[in-house]
């Protein structure tokens, strides 16, 4: 039983994303939030902003690191997760579910075959762990 | 999140009753307003009071409200308290990698306190200054005979400052030349002021990945070396300790595609007095006086940063520069291919002469303190090898980088070491970078510890080497018997991103 | 060598435990062309009592204030530094400490940054300040810098004349690679920024608008011209001080709409130095304090709830966001912000408003006496001033300088040196006082003037 939840998809570079008619939320992985660390800001775009597949839409602050974030697929902006502002910490406490960072207005879904389904994703960590 | 094992702590009643040791209770002077208290007698005034509220009227500002009353005892008495908090290298030796926190000679801050240096005006009329110039100038000698650079800037305020203002000249040096460039290459094993420095002044950075021994790859050099790179910054011993072995084949071919090598300089107390930069090939390069020649560290500061240069930046030196002018010296502000100034008036006057006081103590000799810090850090990586992972096996010279991989095993990582190495007295060595050595543990003694201190500093990393196998908490939960515990670093960075949170200041009201 | 413990025994045992027959071997490395076994061309190490006669003599060659009577002010000002500061600042545990990277042991270090901090936002009337800057006219540089990165976009930053020259000489030299534009916005005939040109220079290119005040002619601008125009195009208003006592008396920026305040911190109790270590300061408000650069202390407490000071926001700076770091900057100026805080704590309220009233005073007394003057004198400027003002000169300046250098006085700086290319002011001296200049000098000064 994967600790990754199935009703999603999952990028290369740690984030999920879940789809709900043309919406899309976006979140990062519970992996992503353990190498982190104490997240302490999060970067967030503004609504209405569009993005490419791939493109970064904002970064993920810990004491010691920053990380960018990449949209898995294309879309426009939505929703930032205002909860965040103020309890940055929900990303590392629930980062599949309350810590979600961003919602977005699919583009198109073509790019969310490229991304990993939940058990292909937990391979990818084991193996990225051993190298 | 580390896992917090049982605290056996050996000192746990120092911090539980707040009433024993008032020096340990501290906070800020704004926590105590004593309303009334004065601390400063001023001459009577000799000339007819004026009104700042008639004279500025609508403009005129009543106080400074919120600001500290005290006496001159109260001040004395927080401050000196605040002090008693603070490691410092007077108390003890500072494994800090890449900072070179050696001894800050005494004699250097009397002769930085002359009037004659201290109570000097930058704009006073030069033939009134020619004792300043005179400093300048013999600064600058010195730094060109251990160096073998044609001039050095003495402007920059800090390395970073240094590193810019070099980055500068070389971009001005490629205009005037007809191609800007686009790139410069940096090894990922640099501090992180280069990438920054490079993209500051408008170019990309490009990264070199390191060779398995931890030096510059020449097949990666060639890779990358296009005939849009403008330099390429390096550091030498690098941030491994590790000493270039190519350095003269990688001048030669960075030379061959019109780029500029620079050197940065953090790392010169590793061979100051036996090699010379400019022999090596590279073109400009900082230094970092408050590493390499003494001056006080200060809690973060004043430092300097000069940049020496080869002939074919000269022209772009910052300005003024200081010259001869018959039997004295003057400042020379004709010249028009200079980058400009990097601050206001000459530089960190005060620290220029701490660091020729230095020189002029050291003189020839200066040569031991390359030797005995290279000496000093070797030993510490003899005595400290079986105990610490050494992720790059070549040769050391001034710094060691172990790594905490062997701890890590056992839960226990680079920054609990840390904490637990304050606990016997000890300032932690450097673990934020390279980044290519996970849980680095960057240990730079310098040539001025004693073989006493240098034990004392390898018996206690090995203690809590040990303590990582028996009872790994006593470290996870580290510091002990400091005046505060491990602080909230996480807690601090969201208090202070969180939206008017950050410091309780009253606020003139904005009419 | 004194700063080297080992003895020749100790240096051997040390050789032999690291298995080296000598120290060269442990340069193997190093190419053979490069290395030097023979010591540098330097003389051989000199004694204290050497170098204490070397540079002692050195030393008399320059003219000191504690000597002469000086009016030399431009951006530099020598004010009381108390007795105290110079001593504390020996103490060990502040001059040879680290960077408060290690937080439980540098305590000291912290919370006088976090006091530092406290006294620019209140000086300012802003929220934040950070940890110090090199010093004012890079602190300049740095706040124009932010002010761009918060607006995002544009590519105009309009700047007074009034702004010190070699402030805005550091401007030109540190954007010269960014694909911005400078404009330079005269000052009108009373000294003061001229109020038409200055919104007619700003536009929804504009990203920063930015005065000085007193400027460098010592004339009192005010913010409020420059936050208006500024904002009225959606740039933000950027202030200059490189006095600070005249935010003693005078409306704080922060007060006045101003968005970023910076300059030089100088004044509060450090030695001129030759023009050097200084402190800079940056301060502005809550929602900027991301892209605020350098070091930021804040608060924070242990796992028992004991209050403490950090480093914090570190992920703005160079060591962690490399080549995405606000700045490049490393290094701040601690122990010069650490004198800043120990004399305007010592001063406190009381003593800053004295100290300014005293400047201002004196500073009044001397130009109603230059006005009194039937000789080629006068005051160059209408506006108001605090401790500076400019003195138009009938006469050479130089030959003002030279009369006034036989009475051991410096009469003031010739803005022919700050900005040789600006020849309507080069007949101005810029003088300035504080409450170090005892009557005796002001009256030595109007002598020099009735000599004419």
């Amino acid at each position: 039983m994967s600790v990754y939840p199935d009703d999603r998809r999952y990028s290369r570079s740690h984030e999920w994303i879940r789809v709900d008619g043309d919406v899309g939320t976006i979140g990062i992985s519970d992996h992503a939030q353990k190498e982190l660390g104490d997240v302490v800001f999060v970067e967030m775009p503004d609504v209405g902003e569009i993005f490419d597949a791939g493109q970064e839409f904002g970064t993920i602050e810990s004491v010691k690191a920053v990380s960018e974030l990449f949209l898995p697929v294309a879309g426009e902006i939505l929703e930032v997760n205002k909860v965040l502002t103020d309890e940055p910490g929900a990303v590392n406490e629930d980062p599949h579910g309350d810590g979600w960072l961003v919602k977005i207005k699919l583009s198109s879904d073509a790019e969310m075959d490229t991304l990993f389904n939940a058990a292909d994703y937990e391979k990818f960590v084991e193996e990225e762990a051993k190298a | 999140m580390s896992d917090r094992g049982t605290l056996t702590s050996p000192e746990p009643l120092v911090r539980a009753d707040a009433r024993l040791d008032r020096r340990r209770r501290f906070g800020s002077l704004f926590d105590a307003p004593h309303e009334g208290r004065v601390g400063v007698l001023f001459p009577p005034l000799d000339v007819p009071e004026a009104d700042p509220a008639a004279l500025y009227g609508k403009e005129h500002r009543p106080g400074v409200e919120g600001e500290v009353e005290a006496s001159e005892v109260d001040v004395v008495r927080h401050f000196t308290r605040l002090s008693q908090l603070n490691f410092a290298i007077d108390t003890a030796l500072y494994s800090l990698g890449s900072c070179t926190m050696k001894h800050n000679p005494r004699l250097n801050e009397e002769i930085a306190r002359l009037p004659g240096f201290n109570d000097t005006h930058p704009y006073a009329p030069e033939h009134l200054s020619q004792g300043n110039l005179e400093l300048l100038f013999r600064l600058e000698e010195a730094l060109k005979v251990l160096t073998g650079f044609s001039r050095v800037t003495l402007q920059p305020s800090a390395g970073a400052n240094g590193e810019l203002a070099g980055v500068l000249m070389i971009r001005a040096a490629h205009v005037k030349a007809g191609n800007a460039r686009k790139h410069v290459l940096v090894p990922d094993s640099a501090h992180g002021t280069n990438p920054a420095t490079a993209h500051f002044a408008g170019y990309s950075v490009i990264e070199l990945a390191s060779s398995p021994r931890g030096t510059l790859d020449l097949a990666e050099l060639d890779a990358k070396l296009t005939d849009d790179v403008a330099a390429l910054m390096i550091t030498v011993p690098n941030t491994l300790g590790v000493f270039e072995e190519n350095i003269l084949e990688i001048a030669k071919r960075v030379h061959a595609k019109g780029a500029y090598l620079f050197l940065d300089g953090a790392n010169f107390n590793a061979f100051v007095g036996k090699v010379r930069p400019a022999d090596m090939g590279v073109d400009v390069m900082h230094m970092n006086l408050h590493k390499t020649f003494s001056t006080p560290h200060g809690g973060g500061g004043p430092g300097a940063g000069p940049v020496g240069v080869g002939p074919s930046l000269v022209p772009f030196l910052p300005m003024p520069t200081v010259e001869r002018a018959g039997e004295g010296f003057r400042l020379d502000f004709d010249r028009p291919d200079s980058i400009g100034k990097m601050r206001a008036f000459y530089g960190n006057f005060g620290v220029l002469v701490r660091a020729l006081t230095y020189i002029l103590s050291y003189g020839s000799s200066i040569n031991e303190v390359a030797e005995n810090a290279v000496l000093n850090a070797n030993y510490l990586r003899k005595r400290l090898e079986p105990f610490y992972h050494l992720k790059y096996d070549a040769p050391s010279f001034h710094e060691i980088v172990f790594s905490d991989h062997r701890q890590a095993a056992m839960g226990v990582h680079n920054i609990d070491i840390a904490k637990r190495l304050m606990d016997f007295g000890f300032h932690p060595p450097t673990m934020s970078f390279p980044l290519i050595v996970a849980g680095a543990l960057m240990i730079e003694p310098t040539e001025s510890e004693g073989k006493d201190e240098l034990d004392a500093f390898a018996d206690a990393m090995i203690a809590i080497a040990e303590e990582c196998e028996t009872s790994p908490g006593i470290v996870t939960s580290a510091p002990h018997t400091t005046p505060v515990g491990r602080l909230d670093e996480a807690g601090a960075a969201r208090e202070a991103s969180r939206p008017g949170n950050f410091a309780p200041v009253l606020r003139a009201p904005v009419r | 060598m004194r700063y080297i413990p080992n003895s020749p025994a100790e240096r051997d045992s040390l050789l032999a435990a690291v298995g080296v027959a000598s120290i060269d071997d442990l340069f193997a490395t190093v190419p053979r062309v490069v290395y030097h076994t023979e010591p540098p061309g330097l003389p051989p190490p000199a004694s204290e009592i050497e170098v204490r006669r070397d540079l002692g003599r050195v030393a008399a060659k320059n003219a000191h204030l504690g000597d002469w009577t000086s009016f030399l002010g431009a951006g530099l000002y020598s004010h009381h530094s108390p007795a105290f500061v110079s001593q504390l600042l020996l103490r060990g545990e502040f001059l040879t400490s680290y960077t408060p990277y290690q937080a439980e042991v540098a305590q000291g270090t912290l919370t006088a940054i976090w006091e530092f901090q406290t006294h620019m936002a209140l000086l300012t009337g802003l929220d934040v300040a950070n940890a110090s800057m090199y010093e004012g006219a890079s602190a300049f540089v740095e706040a124009v810098l932010m002010a761009e990165r918060l607006t995002k976009r544009k590519t105009k930053v309009v700047v007074s004349a009034g702004v010190h020259p070699e402030y805005r000489q550091c401007l030109r030299t540190y954007l010269v690679n960014f694909p911005f534009t400078i404009v330079e916005v005269p000052l009108g005939k009373d000294g003061a920024t001229d109020a038409g040109a200055l919104a007619a220079a700003v536009d929804d290119a504009t990203f920063a608008v930015c005065v000085q005040s007193p400027n460098v002619f010592g004339v009192v601008e005010g913010w409020r011209a420059a936050a208006g125009a500024a904002h009225a195009h959606d740039a933000l208003a950027i202030a200059v001080v490189n006095e600070m006592f005249s935010l003693a008396v005078l409306e704080p920026p922060g007060a006045a709409g101003i968005d970023i305040a910076c300059g030089e911190a100088a004044s509060f109790g450090l030695p001129p130095s030759f023009g050097g270590p200084l402190v800079g300061f940056l301060a502005c408000r809550d929602a900027a304090k991301r892209q605020i650069p350098g070091r930021l202390a804040g608060r924070t407490t242990d796992a028992d709830g004991r209050p403490g000071f950090c480093l914090t926001l570190s992920t703005r700076e160079q060591h962690i966001r490399r080549e995405r770091a606000t700045s490049n900057i490393c290094t701040n100026q601690g122990l010069f912000a650490l004198a800043a805080s120990m004399t305007i704590s010592v001063l406190g309220k009381k003593g800053l408003r004295e100290a300014a009233v005293q400047c201002l005073s004196k500073a009044e007394y001397l130009k109603a006496s230059v006005k009194a003057l039937p000789g080629p004198f006068s005051v160059a400027f209408t506006g108001k001033t605090f401790n500076e003002f400019a003195l138009h000169c009938g006469v050479p300046v130089a030959e003002v300088l030279r009369r006034a250098e036989a009475r051991k006085v410096l009469a003031g700086v010739p803005y022919a040196r700050l900005e040789p290319a600006a020849p309507a002011y080069r007949d101005l001296l810029l003088v300035a006082v504080t409450e170090r200049t005892p009557r005796s000098g002001l009256d030595a000064l109007l002598d020099t003037l009735r000599s004419f």
